[in-house]
């Protein structure tokens, strides 16, 4: 079944057939039409929604209710998220699954609610205190919107880690065609760690404290090798890239821009290619590298080289290429032009 | 013989594996309040369906006592937890223990709005005027002229403010069952406290709502006191500050149920979706941008809709991104449409294949981006905007054809019916009219009148453009 929806309404979609029990959110533009479908749709579902006083409180109660093994979720933006970091990270530290949209608008600070993607490290990297990561998701149209977000649940629930849907403001407001999924998804059993309030889980405990430095370091260490071990969950899509003289590469909305521009470099008879990651972390290092076989990267985004540096991180070495930036912040989108202009000047000057 | 306190684990290996004594200090109030809970649950028979939430503080391990299932969370965020777990566990009991520093302070609008909701769930409030585990800093309870390691010259009211009356505070609520001030620092005190939790606990177990119980708890430690000069203390300095009392018990009470929300499956919610074909990739069929411009109420964005729903239906690939937010505010609408033979790279349109301009700022700040062999189409009744070389400019009076059939509102949908009639969409005209129509499935006599104005935008594009 098809319809017809806005980025912000297929999370909600792919939220209910992943088996989201409870959503605890705070307005913010431009996620808030996530808070909106959920608030219709979920009561009449049977499921929970709850519109919080602050983040603070948002994280906190699906800190909450996370630890009782129910899908949980919440969405917001920057500003939020930012609020949000503490409670992530003690999450992180406590194993516990849940799912954080963000619908990245402009910063530092108030910024605006154009689109940007400056938040980029805060979710990749971690984002609160301590050694942990997220698990992070780039969706680029509003089918994956739905799908990625399900994916999310998914991802969280097997690894016991918080998973950010890392969307922007353009993906959140525009309209397209969803195709619902099939079915839903099956639900995960989380009786042996969870507290449930019943005999069978009375023993159990959720916590992230551990006062002997050696046990927390023990506890560091085996999340260091769970993160690790998601190594086998990166996705990405590589879009021409096989005869590539130059591959563009971007997630979310950059990712959308680039593929035009390597449309009509094409139609050029320029070989363009997109490589395009759909996990941020784990990062799809091996895609990466047959793009970098090119010789000619162009990272395309919206923010400051934070997705650039990961991809010059994550580069093989061995492989010679040149890597390029075109980037705007502030809520402006680059043009396809200048895009392929770029691209055009690193083909003329060469390697 | 001392009867054995029931409630709790057989052994507390916090402090040491295999022993019963808890890790506080002589004296301090924690150990007392412990044990109250504890008795409580057993007595209650409810350990198996309560879930303990533990603060930041000297009580963050009560998770090593207290014989039920335990989260621990972030400073102050014990009442958060609680609401969160209470909305997905609501026939369970759910207990937040929380200190002055972090219920007081940091997580007070966590516990107040939890409070003023009702939450279901019992928050015992342990008030020993001052952060207790981080050294003895002033707390939001610490008493006027008290001295703390960030008062050292004691609280001045005009700098530090006033100590935090909590019941005080919550019982201006609407929400709270059960609001009480209660005492550990002597047997008759004690004896009263020991009501009290069990009240809290009763309620929770009835599942009637929200119970907060406040304890004035000795903490010699940093008082700097002997446990007996604390406990005096305790009486003495604290109840004149904190009266002891029950503020509120409306345990008796019916607890008030939610209104019933009509109950749906996935597929009644979603209903039967969208028509037409799923896109399929056609080579023939080039990639055109559209943007379409007002004033806010002119219907830009609804028409830019329909447009892409009419793309959708005929199998075409398309987006629709607004404008949104402030840029909404000041007036202006427009929307950006692509419909393309192949899936949509960039939803944004800066250089558009077609504008259709309905107010004199959307013509002049967009015409002038429409590509070369590009068309604008414009409302007759402006200025004529400014464009490239080699771009099309129509003037096509919208209004006037919406205002003569009979919906003056409708320009939007004469700019359709222009559209269509000049061939700029590509699309096949039964889908146009088809997302037209479904564009007013919630207002059926709209319609035919829309249809109306349609024909007519036809009839004059082809004979006048
Ligand atoms: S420091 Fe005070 S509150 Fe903490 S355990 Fe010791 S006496 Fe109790």
């Amino acid at each position: 079944m098809r319809r017809f929806v806005k980025g912000n309404e297929a999370v909600a979609i792919g939220a209910i057939f992943a088996g989201c029990d409870a959503y605890f959110g705070y307005p913010i533009t431009p996620a808030s039409e996530i808070a909106h479908a959920v608030a219709d749709h979920f009561p009449r579902l049977g499921k929970e929604f709850l519109q919080a006083e602050c983040e603070t409180g948002a994280i906190n109660m699906i800190f909450g209710a996370a630890a009782t093994g129910r899908l949980t979720m919440t969405a917001s933006s920057g500003p939020g998220i930012s609020l949000m970091q503490e409670g992530l990270s003690y999450m992180a530290g406590a194993q516990l699954p849940t799912v954080v949209v963000n619908i990245m608008r402009a910063g530092p600070g108030l910024g605006n609610i154009g689109p940007e993607q400056g938040d980029y490290a805060q979710a990749v990297k971690g984002g609160g205190h301590g050694n942990y990561h997220n698990i992070v998701l780039a969706p680029a149209s509003v089918q994956e919107m739905c799908d990625l977000t399900m994916k999310a649940f998914e991802l969280a629930f097997r690894y016991r880690n918080p998973a950010v849907v890392l969307a922007d403001a353009f993906l959140g407001q525009m309209m397209e065609f969803l195709t619902l999924p099939e079915r839903e998804a099956a639900r995960p059993d989380t009786a042996a760690w969870a507290v449930q309030g019943d005999a069978l889980t009375r023993g159990n405990m959720i916590s992230s404290t551990n006062l002997q430095n050696d046990v927390q370091e023990a506890h560091n260490w085996d999340l260091q090798r769970k993160y690790a071990s998601m190594d086998v969950e990166a996705r990405a899509e590589s879009y021409l890239v096989e005869d590539a003289e130059i591959v563009l590469t971007g997630y979310g909305t950059s990712a959308r821009v680039a593929r035009s521009a390597v449309d009509r470099l094409r139609g050029q008879g320029v070989r363009a290619g997109l490589f395009r990651p759909l996990t941020l972390f784990p990062f799809p290092v091996r895609e990466l590298q047959e793009a970098g076989r090119s010789g000619r990267i162009l990272v395309v985004e919206l923010s400051n080289g934070q997705y650039r540096n990961d991809v010059l991180l994550h580069l093989d070495r061995g492989i010679p290429c040149q890597v390029e930036l075109i980037n705007r912040m502030g809520g402006n989108v680059m043009g396809v032009e200048d895009v392929m202009q770029k691209g055009m000047q690193m083909l003329e000057v060469g390697p | 013989m001392i009867k054995r306190a029931t409630g709790f684990y057989d052994t507390f290996d916090r402090r040491e594996k295999g022993t019963r004594a808890t890790h506080y200090c002589p004296g301090c109030g924690h150990g007392i309040i412990h044990k109250l809970i504890a008795e409580a649950m057993a007595e209650l028979g409810i350990q198996d369906r309560t879930v303990f939430v533990s603060p930041v503080g000297c009580a963050a391990f009560c998770f090593y006592y207290f014989d039920c299932g335990h989260i621990a969370g972030p400073h102050g965020r014990a009442s958060a937890l609680a609401t969160g777990i209470s909305r997905v566990l609501p026939d369970r009991v759910v207990i937040s223990y929380q200190g002055d520093g972090d219920l007081g302070a940091i997580g007070f609008n966590n516990a107040f709005q939890a409070a003023n909701r009702g939450d279901h769930f019992a928050c015992f409030f342990v008030n020993n005027s001052l952060y207790a585990m981080t050294g003895g800093q002033m707390a939001p309870t610490t008493m006027l002229g008290q001295r703390t390691t960030t008062t050292p010259f004691g609280r001045d009211a005009s700098k530090e403010g006033y100590p935090l009356l909590v019941c005080e505070l919550l019982d201006r609520l609407q929400a709270p069952v059960y609001i009480e001030r209660v005492s550990v620092a002597d047997t008759k005190r004690i004896n009263k406290a020991r009501k009290a939790v069990r009240k809290a606990l009763e309620i929770q177990k009835d599942g009637k709502g929200y119970a907060f119980v406040e304890f004035l708890s000795p903490c010699p430690t940093n008082w700097r006191m002997d446990p007996v000069a604390a406990a005096r203390y305790t009486i003495e300095e604290m109840e004149r500050t904190f009266p002891l009392g029950c503020f509120r018990d409306r345990s008796e009470q019916e607890a008030p149920s939610p209104n019933p929300v009509p109950q749906a499956t996935i597929a009644e919610l979603f209903g039967e979706g969208e028509g037409g074909e799923v896109a399929k990739v056609d080579p023939s069929f080039g990639e055109r941008g559209f943007k379409f411009s007002g004033f806010g109420g002119q219907g830009v964005l609804s028409l830019g809709l329909v447009m892409a729903r009419a793309a959708g239906h005929a199998g075409r690939f398309v987006s629709w991104l607004p404008s949104y937010g402030p840029e909404q505010r000041g007036g202006y609408a427009s929307c950006s449409v692509v419909i393309s033979g192949k899936e949509v790279g960039s939803p944004t349109v800066d250089r558009p294949d077609v504008l259709v301009a309905m107010s004199q700022p959307a013509a002049e700040r967009y015409a002038g981006t429409v590509l070369p062999g590009g068309t604008v189409l414009y409302e007759a009744s402006l200025p004529c905007p400014k464009v490239e070389e080699g771009v099309r400019l129509l003037a096509f009076p919208a209004m006037r054809i919406a205002a003569e059939n009979g919906t003056p509102k409708a320009a939007n949908t004469a700019l359709l019916g222009a559209m269509s009639a000049l061939g700029l969409h590509g699309l096949p005209e039964e889908r146009v009219l088809e997302a037209l129509d479904d564009s007013f499935s919630s207002k059926p006599h709209l319609v035919e009148r829309n249809r109306k104005v349609y024909r007519a935008a036809c009839d004059w594009a082809r004979d006048n453009l």
